[in-house]
């Protein structure tokens, strides 16, 4: 067995916590679109075309509420935006590969696989690029075909789904779950309860802004508190 | 229901289809190879400790109707304790959900 697939097997089995929260999750989001109006080809083409839980919900609301295109396309796409900050980090390790690779991992660059690929790519700073890429396509691509599969079931059982089981609370209990173990320094611990505070707080602002400036912001704290504990360090 | 047609339907599938990917290729298309300066790797280390706590909180405590439930508030510090204790995403996943379900499905019953 080469590197790299070993790494995909592992990112396979690393990913298969979150399958319990995504498969719902899709199946909900293929049963709400069904009962709004939307036919099968439809419904399949949100979850293929976007593999984004949160922002192919808001777009069906907006839908839903008879917004205008424009606004239903804008809005989604705010509430998404928080990608192009993953892109941004997971870009030094992944940056090398061939475009069309590079492309691919654009397409499967949601949430989970990239929450756990950069704990792992930070823990283990020797792997490839080979193993780098073997390792996020493990958590992505058997995560996104669980999503297609289950919003298909969803949209054909459509009103036999039940739709208030708690799930909105399951996936930031997931997200909570991936940073844990992340927080050992003053730095990371600083970082998290900056983006919590701030991100409460900002929640009244528009479209998702007030998450992105929280976000921002903790970026700044978690490096700054890095910083200056090297610092210290260095004058002891 | 909605009433868009459905060409303003598949309209707006595939706008937010290419949307969607080109905020997710942004960085990993223009920047690609090219080597990105001390501060900004330094910054960008945090960005999962950043986002994803930023994306739960609101859903956590904010607005809604079950803001800031107990029983949700007691779960998600369990699942953090957990997580911190065991090193463990999948120990925390299964703390912090199973108390969900399993206290939910009890206090339903009851």
């Amino acid at each position: 067995m080469s590197p790299s697939t070993r790494q995909f097997l592992t990112g396979v089995r690393d990913g298969l916590p979150f399958h319990i929260v995504i498969w719902p999750f899709a199946a909900i989001f293929g049963a709400i679109a069904a009962q709004a109006g939307l036919n099968v080809a439809q419904v399949m083409g949100f979850s293929v075309l976007m593999i984004a839980g949160s922002a192919q919900l808001t777009a069906l609301q907006l839908m839903t509420e008879q917004a205008p295109t424009v606004i239903v396309i804008l809005t989604a796409l705010a509430v998404n935006l928080r990608a192009g900050m993953y892109s941004a980090s997971i870009t030094p390790h992944l940056g090398k590969a061939p475009l069309l690779t590079r492309a691919f991992a654009a397409y499967l660059l949601y949430d989970q696989p990239f929450a756990l690929s950069s704990v792992k790519f930070e823990e283990e700073p020797e792997l490839s690029l080979s193993e780098k890429l073997g390792y996020f396509f493990g958590v992505a691509i058997p995560i996104g075909l669980g999503w297609y599969a289950m919003t298909l079931f969803g949209a054909l059982l459509g009103d036999r789904m039940p739709s208030d089981i708690g799930l909105e609370f399951a996936v930031p209990i997931t997200f909570l779950a991936v940073i844990a173990p992340l927080l050992k320094s003053l730095a990371h611990l600083a970082s998290a309860v900056t983006a919590m505070v701030l991100a409460l707080v900002l929640d009244v602002l528009p479209f998702g802004t007030g998450l992105l400036v929280a976000a921002c912001v903790a970026l700044f704290v978690g490096a700054g508190v890095e910083t200056w504990v090297e610092k210290r360090k260095a004058r002891r | 229901m909605i009433e868009a047609d459905s060409g303003e339907i598949w309209a707006i599938i595939i706008c937010l289809g290419i949307g969607t990917f080109l905020i997710r290729f942004s960085f990993l298309g223009l920047v690609g190879d090219r080597p990105l300066p001390g501060w900004a790797l330094r910054l960008l280390r945090y960005t999962p400790v950043a986002v994803l706590p930023a994306v739960a909180s609101p859903m956590i405590f904010g607005s809604g109707e079950h803001a800031a439930e107990p029983l949700r508030l007691v779960c998600a510090a369990l699942t953090v304790i957990v997580g911190i204790w065991t090193r463990s995403v999948l120990w925390a996943i299964v703390a912090g959900l199973g108390l969900f379900f399993g206290l939910g499905a009890i206090l339903q019953l009851s």
